[in-house]
Formats: C-alpha cells, structure tokens, sequence
C-alpha cells in the first residue's frame, strides 16, 4: 500500500487491516518561498500510514484535481455510503436522536419533557416521528412531564420522559414515590447529565438519584447503544415492574455517530389496573412495597450480571478495567489492551460478577465520570481498587485527562508535551446576549436604577457579566422571585429589589412563589422578560407561545390575566425597546409599594423567525467615544478606528446589526442614525 | 506496561470559530463525507451556547474504529479554525509533528475585549500575527476566506472556500466534497460554492495566500495611542462643590457609574478606580462644575484659578 502515491482510503482496505490508520494527506510548506512561489513542497513522514495524495501530487503530475478517474487507482473501491455497504440499515444520530429512536422503535407511546440543554433535542427528533405513533409534549416543567408519563403508563402504554439532570430535581417528587409504585406500561426517564457543565448550573451525578430511589440507571456508550438501551429499558421496567433511567451526558447527547437502525416494534396496551394497594401511596400501601423494592433490586442485579450486560474484553491481566457509558470509549482510546470489564447499568450493580472480575486481575481501576459509584462497591465488596485516585471527581472525563491519571498511578508511561506555539493567554469570548436581544434594555434599566436583582435561569443569565453586570444572584428555575420576597423579608436591602424571569421559567416555576409574594404582602417588583420563546435552548414553544411541540396551534397564556388574578395590583405591560419608557414604568412599579410586575414584551431576535431590520451606524464625526453605548454590550458594537480625546470612537457592524435602536436611544450625542441619512 | 497504540489511531479533525459562523455545518458536511467514504465517524460538539457568540468547536474522528468522540490533547492531525483567535486557542491540539493548521484570518472581536476603556486602551485582542505561527507549525495556512469568497461575489461563500481548502488535508476527490456540498447548499447557490470550493483549494495549493507579514485586516487598528502617552490613563477629576447644586444629571449619565452625591448633595468621585476620564460628566453639567483632566496636564493646572479642559491631547485623532 505504501508504494501507491494517490488514492483514497478504500472500505474494503480499512476493512482488511483493521487497526490500521486510514491515511491523511500531509505536506508541509517551507517558510516563504512556498507561498511566494507557489511551489509547494511535500513530504510524507510516514510511508505506512501517510500516502500523498490530493492536490500536491497533481501539481507535479500536472493533473486536474476533477478528474476523478485519476484521482483512483483500478482496484479502489467505488464509494458507497455505509449505509449500504452492508445489510443493514445506519444512518448518523446524534446521542439524543438515537434515545429517541430507540423510543419510538420500542413502540412508546406518549413522551413528554421540558426542554433543558443537553436533553432538549430527544423530544425535538421524537416529534419528527408520526403522531399516530407517538404522542409527544413539551409539558411546563418536569415534575408535570413525568406525571403525565406516569399516567400513560397507569394507562398500559409505554411512556418517556425526558429531562437534564437538574429537571431530575423537580421530577423528583413524583420519581420517589412512583419507584414504589413500579409501572403497568413501561416507563423511561431520559436523563441527561453535564459534566464539565457546559449549559446548566451545577455538575450533579443523576446516578445517585437513580440509587436514592432504587431504579435501574442504564448508561450507553455511544448513539447505537444508546438506541438499544432504550429497547432494553422497556423491557426491564415491564419485566421487573420499575421505572428506569437511561442516563445520557453532553458529549453523548451531541455526539453524532453511525447507529443501526430498526423497525418499530408495536406493543399492545395492557388495560388499567385496578390495584389500590399498589396505584395509591399511603402510609399503609407504600409499607408493603419498600421491600418489595429491595428484591427488584436483587432480581434486576441479576439481569444485569448476565454477560451480555455485563461484558468482558479479553485483555492483559496486569490491570483491570471497570467502566460504564462514555467512559468506556476513553479506556479504549487510551488502554487498548486491557482487561475490561463493561456494565451496561451504573445501578444496581452486579457485585459477584465485579468480585470475580476483580480476582481475575493483578491490579483493579475504575473509570467513571464525576462520582465514585462503582469504585465504593468494589472497595465495600473488599477489593483494592484506584478510581477517583485515577480520573477527578470533577468535570468532563476525556481521553488526556485518562491518560494523565493512569501515568500518575504508573499504568502508562509519563505524558510529555511540548512546548506551546503560542505563549499568549487564549482570548476571553464568553456567550453573550444576541445583538439586539430584548433582554438587553431590562437589564440596563435595572443597572441603572441601582436595583438588586434576583434573576433565574434563561439567555438573560448571561446579563450577570460584563458590561451589563446585573444580576445578583442565579440559583434554580423559578428561584428568582422567592428569592426576592427572602430579601424583602430579611429586611436589611437598601436598594429596590427585583427578580427577573424569563416566560417559559415563569410557567415552569414563577407562579407559586408570585402567590406567595402576593399572599405574604411583599414589597419586590418583579419583571416577566417575555420573548415569546424557550429561547435559551434553541427556541422550543410553550403554553405561552401558542403552538405545540409538533407546531401545532394551542391556547396562549395571557400573561397579565394570569398575574392579575394572583391578586397583583400593579401590572404593566411595556415594550423594552422603548428605553425612556421603560425607565418610567419601572421607576413607578419600584415606588409602588407591594408585588409590582413588569411585563417586558418583545420576541427573541433568533426564534422562532430570525428577526433582521435595517442596521444603524455611527456618525463618527459626532462621537465623542464616551462609550454610554457599549454598555448594553450589543455584539455589534466595537471599536472603530478613530478616537477622540485619548478614547475609541464606536462603529456598528452593519451585519450582525439588527436595527434595535437602542443604542441610539442611549448616545448622549444623538450620532448613532439610520444607515441612509448617515452620509454626509 | 501497557502501551497505547497510537498508530491506530483515526483521523481527527478540529473545527473551531465563534457562534454563528457555522461551525456545525462544516463539520456535519465533513462527517457526511467520511461516512459516505465507507468510514465509521464520530462528531462530537457542544452547542448550547453556540448561537449566542461563544467560542464553538467541533470534533471529527473517523477511521476504521473510533472510540472517544472527542479528539485527545496533541492528537488533531487538522485543526480548521474560522477564526483567527480561535485557531491560536486551540493550537495546543494540534499533532506537534504532523498536524495541518488551516486558519482563517477573519478577527471576531468579542464585546468583552472593548472592556478596558481607559486612554489609549486598545481592544484586548490577541496579537499574533499569522507570520509568527504558521512557521512553527508543521504545516500551516492562513487564508482570508470571507475576501476570497467576496471576490467570486458571494461573501457567504466562505465556509465553502474553508472546506475546499480543508479538502487539500485529506485524501477525498474533490468530486465527492462537492456532491455531499451541494446538498447542505441551497439549489440556487451550487454553482457559487462549487467555485468557492476551488477557490479555496486554489488558494492553498498555489500558495496564493494574503501577505502574512502585514497584520490582520483589524476593525480597529493598533493605534500607537498607549505606549505614546502611557501616563494618560491616570485621569484627575475635580469639582467645584459651590457650584454643583445636586442635580444628579453627572451621576445617571456616568457610562462606568462611578460618582455619586454625597451627604451634602454634591457629586462625588465614588469610583475614581473606574473612572475612565471620558469627560461626559464635565459636558453635561449644566453648572460646569466638574473638570476631569488626564494625569499629565493634571500637575500644570494644579492651583489654577478656573480649569480649563485640556489644551493640549496626546490623545486625539482629529
Ligand atoms: S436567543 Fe433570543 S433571548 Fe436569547 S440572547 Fe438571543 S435574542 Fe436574547
Ligand atoms: S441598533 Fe444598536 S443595539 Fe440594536 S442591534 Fe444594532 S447596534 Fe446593536
Ligand atoms: S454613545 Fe454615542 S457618542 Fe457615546 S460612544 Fe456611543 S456612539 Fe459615541
Ligand atoms: S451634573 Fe453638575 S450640578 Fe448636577 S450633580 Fe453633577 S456636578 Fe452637581
Ligand atoms: S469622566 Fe465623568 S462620566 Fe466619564 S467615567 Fe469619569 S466620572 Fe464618569
């Protein structure tokens, strides 16, 4: 293969020599002369795994690089997609597009969640699947999503609810109490954890929720396993009569790769069942059952110990593997020829299995992401084990971080790395609020006037960082406004106090703490940011937007009716692009005394419709560079290249630009114009 | 000892830019085409924050058998960066003996850098010219995609004139790159990105690249403002307090919010650390009250009867 200087790396050579690299073309431009001249130089550093080919060989051949019948050797194989290459059918999901598939393969039929990054898109792709099939929902929080899947399945159908780890919390009630209960239908929980926490607010374990409650907690790999724990989480919630967890994380969620598909699998529903003892958890009931949950443990751990879920990779015996999901995949990348011992469920664990395992090796390692599940049975079953020794107990695992922690316990050689490129410090870019983005004007007000505020979760977060710098405290969905009647009431707060809540985290979770401002007469305002979309994680509807999951039209929530008729006095609805007015309106709603709300109304620039009107610019010649406008840290505005005494002048980019007009509602020098009448 | 088979490794390709430049559509075109190639391919990014301007990556694994979905530090045999800074923060992943480093020198430049805004203060942008880089890469390219795509007349183009410069990386014919394009594309634009494509191939196998030894066209340039006047940014700010009568306009108006009325009514510096001496306040003072002044001049009219505004701005362009 080394002598042939052009060709593509074929299937069928990949399939022969397997483990072997497929080959990446690499040349290498001399400094200078090969961007002066022209003349590229190339040059292979490894002849058995790097071939050249592609343009740099046709330069010297004087090829065409089109000319496809030259670009391949006789005996490469025509390109076909996977897909067909076999006699199956694969196609590329990603982690959430897999759980759903499995889903809807393994015939549920009624899923509901409420969107929360990384779990959103598992009911997104399940809506995409025919309404005959499946009836999926957003619901208004996840308590709510994981009732209405526990009605189906009282029902007899199989039913999924999907959540992130945090939504876990709020479903957590009804999670508790329903593990006693178990299920008629089969019953799936989609949890979605973030290590590293990428989109969320705190790196939870949902595994140890799953043991709190005594659920089998089933952990993919990968996309296609993904899928098939889906169809193996129905079958062992029906068998052992039990709600199961199939628990996903970011990187698994959003990782794309090739999964075997199949057909849907149609399960007749089973009729309701009449059986109070065991549908309705009183003192009395719920006593019987809590044994019972301690033998479904043993007899799920049964299951579970079986080969096929508990398998083997035959390997060195110097060091032993155990690991579970994703982590699996960062053991193979890194310790190709160890002994691995693979479980399909983090919960319950098959211990007599892991004791022999544990045996059959000289030194045992658990590899496990955040905490140590599996490495305190191992040591409670009496075993020397180095886990959280090896991988943190923090953050997202991944390949450098595994290999690091085997070099230091000596499984691995040490880890070199060379010097870096580049000495500077990596630029600070974190996410900020879209240009033009609604939120933008309650936040500047609420700066302005000096308020202390209480936000809750959504884009608007993101009003905690400069220049906006905010928000004063962030903790759960729907916190914001019982937090602010907890200021109120402490009675040490000298400024007005505010909470901030976005429209989808109000019906999720602002109106019982409303109530209860109201009911305990509290002095706090608080402002509905209503952009008319779950826009945070990529613009899902709600109750409040009109439309379904499936895009289907549904009743709106009248956003004032509701405030008012929690005994509110004081509404107002208002439009934050108007910056004089909403100063106005929220200096009264401030002075007001008791609950005052603030109903800040204007659509998300992004979603659902990309909203793009003409842009502003600068009259630079009338800048006096005094930078009032960059405070709304609107992404359009930068730096131009001219200054006025000692500062930058600002300038618009005209692309991203969406023509808010804000920030020359803001210009103290009345510079910033609509594009034509800039021209002087 | 067990050893890591290193050179059984897949192929791996970062994509990196900024949110919104379409990270993930270039990546999902570059996974289809493994695919389609007859390989197993994993890809692997985090989005979420992705539309909102964040910093976005992506990771293309594809080979024989792929096991982590994410590329492991030093081991991206392609790092593809869309954005001149982006591609210097994650050099780091770069293979040091092999990997190909295909940046575009487009500057994004985050609202965060235009924080300091103090005299002289320039955007907080990185500094590093493609020339000092690209040497030290084992290969490395630098493109201005955005002004290659404009100049074939589409601007949008230019994601496309990336991938045909990526393409020059691995061993695909450019007919398959082309064929899995044209179906991300919208029907109109074939032909555009077809050129666009070629373009981008052009430029890098003809080494018709931009003259790296200038800077990066930047929005705003690097003004020798800080090191001319270095004592600039020491601002000295005064008031008259017989003649401040406690509006408040100065207080409201101050961009950085650092004065305040004190007890008396009379405005005060209560924040001179955040002062940036833009003077706003001495404009809007119905009672010119206030003298804001830079370090420098601060010492010549020390005991001066009535202020005046600086005379002399080492500062100012106009
Ligand atoms: S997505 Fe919508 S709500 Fe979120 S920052 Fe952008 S404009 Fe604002
Ligand atoms: S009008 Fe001003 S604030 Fe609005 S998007 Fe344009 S530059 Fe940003
Ligand atoms: S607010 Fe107006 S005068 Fe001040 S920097 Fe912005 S554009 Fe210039
Ligand atoms: S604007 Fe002038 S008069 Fe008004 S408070 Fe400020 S210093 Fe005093
Ligand atoms: S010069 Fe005046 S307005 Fe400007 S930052 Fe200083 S105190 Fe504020």
């Amino acid at each position: 293969m080394s002598t042939r200087r052009r060709g593509l790396p074929s299937r069928r050579e990949t399939d022969q020599d397997d483990g072997q690299r497929p080959r990446v073309t690499r040349w290498r431009r001399p400094a200078h002369e090969g961007r002066a001249g022209g003349n590229v130089e190339h040059n292979t550093t490894d002849t058995d795994t790097v071939i050249l080919a592609g343009r740099a060989a046709a330069a010297t051949e004087d090829r065409t690089i089109d000319d496809r019948s030259d670009d391949r050797s006789a005996d490469d194989v025509v390109v076909r997609p996977v897909s067909r290459t076999a006699d199956r059918t694969v196609r590329p999901l990603t982690g959430n597009e897999a759980i759903a598939r499995g889903a809807w393969e393994a015939g549920v039929r009624v899923a509901a969640a409420y969107p929360g990054t990384p779990s959103t898109e598992i009911l997104e792709a399940l809506a995409t699947y025919p309404a005959d099939d499946v009836h999926a929902q957003w619901s208004t929080n996840e308590k709510v999503a994981l009732d209405v899947a526990i009605g189906a399945s009282f029902s007899g159908v199989r039913a999924l609810c999907a959540m992130k780890h945090v939504g876990l919390n709020v479903a957590a009630d009804a999670l508790m109490s329903m593990t006693y209960i178990g299920v008629n239908g089969g019953l799936v929980l989609a949890v979605c954890d973030d290590p590293g926490i990428h989109s969320s607010q705190n790196e939870q374990d949902s595994r140890l929720v799953a043991r709190l409650g005594n659920i089998p907690c089933l952990e993919p790999t990968d996309a296609g396993e993904a899928r098939a724990f889906m169809h193996l989480a129905f079958e062992l919630s029906e068998r052992f009569d039990t709600p199961v967890i199939v628990r996903a994380t970011t990187r698994l969620s959003h990782t794309r790769s090739l999964v075997e598909i199949g057909e849907r699998h149609e399960v007749a529903p089973k009729p309701f069942v009449e059986d109070r003892r065991k549908n309705v958890m009183i003192p009395g009931h719920a006593r019987a059952r809590h044994p019972l949950l301690l033998e479904r443990e043993a007899a799920v751990a049964a299951r579970l110990a079986e080969p096929d879920l508990a398998r083997i990779d035959e390997g060195e015996r110097t060091v032993g593997v155990i690991t579970v999901g994703l982590p699996y995949a960062y053991v193979k990348e890194v310790l190709p020829t160890a002994r691995v011992l693979k479980l399909a469920a983090s919960y319950p664990l098959p211990e007599d299995r892991i004791a022999a395992f544990c045996r059959s090796v000289e030194r045992v390692v658990v590899v496990e992401e955040l905490e140590p599940v599996i490495e305190d049975t191992v040591r409670r079953l009496g075993f020397a084990v180095e886990g959280k020794a090896v991988v943190p107990r923090v953050g997202e695992l991944s390949p450098e971080r595994l290999r690091h922690g085997l070099a230091e316990i000596g499984v691995l050689g040490p880890v070199t790395r060379p010097a870096p490129v580049v000495e500077a410090a990596p630029l600070v870019r974190p996410p900020v609020l879209c240009a033009g983005c609604p939120h933008t004007t309650s936040y500047f007000a609420l700066r302005a006037l000096g308020a202390r505020v209480a936000g809750d979760i959504g884009c608007y977060t993101l009003a905690t960082i400069e220049p906006l710098r905010a928000i004063d405290t962030c903790v759960s969905m729907g916190s914001s406004i019982a937090n602010a009647v907890g200021m109120a009431k402490a009675g040490q707060e000298t400024r007005p106090i505010v909470a901030t809540i976005g429209d989808s985290t109000f019906l999720h979770a602002g109106i019982p703490p409303l109530i209860d401002a109201v009911y305990n007469s509290t002095d706090i305002t608080v402002m509905i940011l209503d952009n008319q979309i779950t826009a945070m994680t990529g613009g899902q509807d709600h109750p409040g937007t009109g439309r379904t999951l499936r895009g289907e039209p549904a009743p709106k929530v009248d956003f004032e009716a509701l405030v008012r008729s929690t005994g509110v006095a004081w509404v107002r609805q208002i439009d934050p692009y108007d910056v004089g007015g909403l100063f106005r309106t929220l200096r009264e709603a401030i002075a007001h005394r008791g609950v005052s709300v603030v109903i800040a109304n204007r659509p998300c620039v992004l979603d659902p419709v990309k909203i793009k009107g003409p842009p502003l610019e600068v009259r630079e010649d009338d800048c006096i560079a005094c930078q009032s406008c960059m405070n709304l840290g609107c992404p359009a505005i930068g730096w131009s290249d001219g200054w006025h005494d000692g500062h930058h002048k600002v300038r618009i980019d005209a692309e991203s630009c969406i023509g808010c007009t804000i920030c020359a509602q803001v210009c103290v020098a009345g510079c910033i114009v609509p594009t034509k009448t800039a021209a002087h | 000892m067990l050893v890591n088979r290193a050179d059984s490794r897949p192929i791996n390709v970062l994509v990196v830019g900024v949110g919104g430049q379409g990270v993930i559509m270039v990546s999902k075109v570059l996974a289809q085409l493994c695919l389609e190639q007859g390989y197993e391919v994993k890809q692997s990014e985090v989005h979420g924050m992705a539309k909102r301007g964040g910093s976005v990556f992506s990771h293309i694994r594809f080979g024989a058998r792929v096991w982590s979905p994410t590329i492991p530090e030093g081991e991206a045999d392609v790092l593809l960066a869309m954005e001149w800074a982006e591609g210097l923060r994650w050099l780091p992943s770069l293979e040091p003996e092999r990997g190909i480093f295909i940046a575009d020198t487009r500057r994004i430049v985050p609202p965060f850098a235009f924080r300091n805004r103090r005299r002289g203060a320039d955007p907080a942008y990185i500094t590093t010219r493609p020339d000092e880089v690209l040497d030290r890469v084992a290969g490395g390219y630098a493109i201005d995609a955005t002004r290659e795509a404009e100049a074939l007349g589409n601007g949008r183009a230019a994601n496309t004139v990336l991938l045909g410069a990526l393409s020059t990386a691995l061993g695909f014919p450019a007919e398959d790159w082309l064929a899995v394009i044209s179906r991300f594309v919208p029907s109109k634009t074939i032909e555009t990105n077809r050129q666009a494509f070629h373009r981008g191939r052009t430029v890098i196998e003809a080494g018709d690249l931009p003259d790296l030894s200038a800077p990066p066209a930047a929005p705003a340039a690097a003004a020798p403002v800080a090191t001319a006047t270095p004592a600039t940014d020491r601002v000295t700010w005064r008031i008259e307090p017989s003649w401040c009568k406690g509006c408040n306009v100065c207080v409201t108006i101050c961009p950085e919010r650092c004065l305040a009325l004190d007890q008396r009514k009379v405005a005060v510096l209560a924040a001179p650390d955040a002062c940036t001496g833009c003077r706003l306040c001495e404009y809007l003072c119905p009672d010119l009250a206030i003298t804001v002044s830079d370090g420098a001049l601060s010492v010549a009219i020390e005991g001066a009867a009535s202020p005046q505004p600086a005379a002399a701005d080492p500062g100012s362009r106009r």
